[in-house]
């Protein structure tokens, strides 16, 4: 199966209600990986998310980026579990931009892929549009064989009815059904019924990501086409003042040299045959920077302003009790700050694009998360209206949230310089590792100030956690005005779900210059460490045990949270003696309404230790694709490993002082532990899984780190602590 | 011109003698199976084979990689342990988003080659120098073991 880079464009409900003729628009790319549709006039199509062709493929239309998270097949099986289709005969394309008919109900009248909603907000619409093709096609057999609809079966791919021997598969009744009026209601099934729901059905990109033909936007080439390399500022806020290219214009292959600026950066840009000679070519410019209004701050500047800010009251996110008053009547009173650093989301591919900018249109090529958003930016930038420009969905190399940039920042860049280029020809925009690590968006810097308040029997009364930091939301100023309270600031601190009779939550938002954006798991990166590393010290300081203690402060109403937690504790033994030379942390964390509970389990190695397992327990609702789930509870266990050992971008005098991953390590192959998952047995509606183990994995590493040395960690990375694993 | 000899075939390129091979594989020829990650050898995404052995293409100059032997991704599962390596991989679902797991393959393949039972050691000093952000790390031990065992 495969990723074909065939488009529908622009189809209004009417023509795809219609099964209109002309769904499909090809354009070519190299010739790997399209789908066989040898028919598409005869394409039945009951919505924008089926199609079904006489050569008996169903194709499933995927909204959402497929960015490792497993989205193309989660979709799909939806779609082929409703529709009794087999799965060998599903394909998955990604659907072009459309916020009418492709947006993501959790985000509003938008379409993009985020806040691990994809499979959340697409379960009833997907049943439905599965359910609604498999009726017609049952209709449409009905009417052929003269036989009552109710005495027809389905199942993988194959229409039947059993009295007259009579069968026939989808491909077969295509060209009827597509004349059948859509039904407005239709009976979905009970969850008792499944076949594809619930089991491990091999991923649909699996064998295209074995062999090298699946297809990133890195990847894409076109007869004609230029690729630019950049000379990128080396400070936020710098614009280019003037610029020497005389070197780089005389190298052969090069087009072109222009200056580009966008809303968000300025630069310089090389246009030639090829890569290599563009980056070499850049790399002999000469750039004279205007840094005026250019960002000079240094992290350790940015850390002290924040510590003393948390000194202070914040705006309140959160009530109750009266916190301050509890202080004053408890008999002792426990104290810690955490700081947490600025982050790159260090995808594998690098960010880049392809863009080709016509008389009125202009087309992208792009592992496209947030279509809704860079329509309406390239829009602007070219005078044009949204629905001319046209996003080509690809693989994306990796993503952890960077591609859907509330300033659409890459892809401006690309256009930019495709306009001052004055070329109508495709170009491909690629950042080097350098010119992705440096060029900002981070998970910003935190500082975390909590306060707890215990009775003299040693009962927490009280708990005061203030957040210092910047704005995500406010500064992407996507969603209307800036809120008094970023919640995606305080999500996990003021959604705690422990019983504390006083609790207050505050928050300061800073304004720095640095770009700042969401991160695999938003907020709960720094709030789930803050508040499961500051309740363990409670428990270390009070002789509890820290699953017994979250269990006492946990109330029935979070039977999701008891849930995961026994769950992990129960298969992790953690109420047995553990092995002599091992030592263990727990947490637990909601977000993006999952609960994870994890057990970092620590081997001593001489003087040092070696995180050998852990132990993860989910609450997602529903499993669709249970192995899928446990991808990615490892993988965001190995997301937020890799953040917690190393992960730190730093600023001195506004310059990043980072740039590849020798000096942004990220997480190898001998760091990474075993990994055992448990899916809580749920029918409720499926709730995510692309993030929720992210945040968990640092404070379980952290406490089971404080209970082996004594010594709590109160800031990130531990490499900067000194602490490093074998 | 240099010539190249790669998954079997003949290629002759007009590049810069310094041209990473990398970058004659993807733009010159048109090979993009072999990923762009870092350009200095430090994620592994760009492995191919030089005569077997695997090597960072994206700091090979292309003149370097004149005279030997050059198997990509395309061409790895020609070979029986490349093709148990792939099969391996799908059946252990290890791609996440994919994009580093063409030169994960290709120095797993590597290590299959010359190591037909490796231990979780043996794995952890070949595979470390492949970065994969997705952490698929987990899958991809079981997915040479698993290799490994289809193979003896």
């Amino acid at each position: 199966m495969s990723n074909t880079t065939e488009q529908v464009v622009e189809v209004s409900r009417r023509d795809v209600l219609k099964g209109g003729a002309a769904l499909t628009v090809a354009f070519f790319l190299p010739a790997r990986g399209r789908a066989t549709d040898g028919n598409a006039d005869a394409a039945f199509a009951p919505n924008a998310f089926v199609r079904i062709t006489p050569d008996d493929v169903v194709t499933v239309y995927a909204k959402h980026l497929e960015m490792g998270q497993g989205v193309y097949t989660g979709l799909a099986t939806i779609v082929a579990e409703e529709l009794d289709a087999d799965w060998s005969q599903v394909r998955v394309e990604g659907a072009p931009a459309n916020a009418k008919l492709y947006n993501n109900s959790a985000f509003g009248p938008m379409q993009g892929t985020g806040g691990s909603t994809s499979i959340a907000n697409s379960w009833d619409q997907l049943r439905k549009a599965g359910a609604t093709a498999r009726a017609l096609l049952v209709t449409a057999a009905a009417q052929r064989w003269g036989v009552p609809a109710d005495e027809i079966t389905v199942s993988r791919g194959k229409v039947e009815h059993a009295a007259s021997k009579r069968s026939a598969r989808f491909g077969e009744l295509v060209a009827e059904a597509a004349k059948l009026p859509v039904p407005k209601d239709v009976k979905l099934k009970d969850p008792s019924q499944f076949t594809l729901i619930g089991k491990d059905t091999i991923r649909v990109d699996a064998r295209d990501k074995a062999n090298g033909t699946a297809m990133f936007t890195q990847d894409v080439r076109f007869p004609g086409m230029l690729t630019a390399a950049v000379v990128h500022p080396p400070r936020f806020g710098a614009k280019v003042k003037s610029f020497d290219a005389a070197k780089a214009r005389a190298v052969k292959g090069v087009k072109t040299v222009v200056a580009f600026e966008t809303p968000v950066r300025s630069g310089v840009a090389v246009l030639a045959t090829d890569f290599w000679t563009a980056k070499k070519a850049a790399e002999s410019i000469a750039v004279e920077w205007d840094e005026t209004n250019a960002f000079r701050r240094s992290s350790a500047d940015i850390l002290a302003e924040y510590r003393e800010l948390a000194k202070q009251p914040g705006r309140s996110a959160r009530s109750e009790g009266d916190v301050e008053q509890a202080f004053k009547s408890a008999a002792r009173v426990l104290e810690a700050v955490y700081e947490f650093p600025y982050l790159a989301h260090a995808s594998m591919e690098p960010l880049n694009c392809v863009v080709r900018i016509g008389a009125r249109e202009c087309e992208v090529w792009n592992g496209e998360q947030f279509q809704t958003v860079d329509q309406a930016s390239i829009a602007r930038l070219l005078g044009l209206p949204p629905s001319n420009v046209r996003l080509h969905q690809l693989y994306a190399g990796g993503s952890f949230g960077r591609r859907a940039n509330p300033k659409s920042d890459y892809l401006l860049e690309a256009v930019a310089i495709a306009k001052a280029a004055g070329v109508d020809v495709p170009v491909k925009l690629v950042w080097t590792r350098e010119q992705d690590t440096r060029a900002g968006f981070y998970r910003p810097i935190y500082v975390h100030a909590l306060k707890a308040g215990l009775d003299k029997d040693g009962n927490l009364i009280a708990w005061r956690h203030r957040i210092v930091g910047q704005s995500i939301m406010g500064e992407a100023a996507l969603f209307g005005p800036p809120q008094a309270i970023d919640t995606t600031s305080v999500e996990g601190a003021s959604t705690l779900p422990y019983s504390i009779p006083n609790l207050a939550v505050e928050l300061h938002t800073t304004k720095v210059g640095v770009p700042v954006q969401w991160w695999r798991s938003v907020g709960s990166t720094h709030t789930a460490f803050s508040t499961e590393c500051f309740l363990d010290e409670i428990a270390r300081a009070t002789g509890r045990d820290p699953y017994e203690f979250r269990r006492s402060l946990l109330s029935s109403k979070h039977s999701r949270h008891l849930a995961a937690l026994d769950l992990v504790a129960e298969k992790s033994g953690w109420k047995n003696a553990r092995p002599k030379d091992e030592v263990w942390g727990l947490a637990l964390h909601e977000s993006f309404n999952s609960v994870v509970a994890q057990v970092a389990q620590l081997k001593r190695l001489g003087d040092g230790f070696k995180l050998h397992k852990v132990v993860c327990a989910v609450d997602c609702g529903l499993a669709i694709n249970p192995n899928i789930v446990a991808m990615q509870m490892e993988s965001g266990i190995g997301y937020g490993l890799s953040a917690a050992l190393t992960g730190a971008i730093t600023l001195r005098d506004g310059v990043v002082e980072q740039g590849n991953f020798d000096d942004y390590p990220v997480l190898r192959m001998n760091q990474m532990p075993a990994v055992d998952v448990y899916i809580v047995p749920s029918q409720a509606n499926p709730t995510g899984v692309g993030e929720p183990a992210t945040p968990v994995i640092a404070p379980a590493l952290a406490n089971a780190l404080a209970t082996a040395t004594g010594k709590p960690v109160y800031a990130l990375p531990l490499s900067a602590q000194g602490i490093t694993l074998a | 011109m240099i010539t190249l000899d790669i998954n079997g075939k003949t290629f002759e390129t007009d590049a810069d003698p310094d041209t990473p091979l990398l970058w004659v594989l993807r733009d010159h020829l048109g090979l993009t199976g072999t990923k762009y990650g870092c350009g200095k050898a430090l994620c592994g995404a760009c492995t191919v084979h030089l005569n077997g052995q695997p090597v960072r293409s994206c700091v090979m100059p292309v003149s370097a990689a004149a005279n030997a032997k050059i198997t990509t991704i395309e061409a790895v599962g020609e070979s029986a342990v490349g093709k148990a390596v792939q099969d391996a991989w799908a059946a252990e679902s290890v791609a996440q988003c994919g994009y580093c797991q063409s030169g994960q393959i290709m120095s797993a393949t590597a290590l299959l080659m010359t190591n037909k039972s490796p231990t979780d050691e043996d794995i952890d000093a070949a595979m470390s120098g492949n970065v994969c952000r997705c952490a698929t790390y987990v899958r991809i031990r079981a997915a040479i073991k698993r290799a490994a065992n289809a193979l003896s």
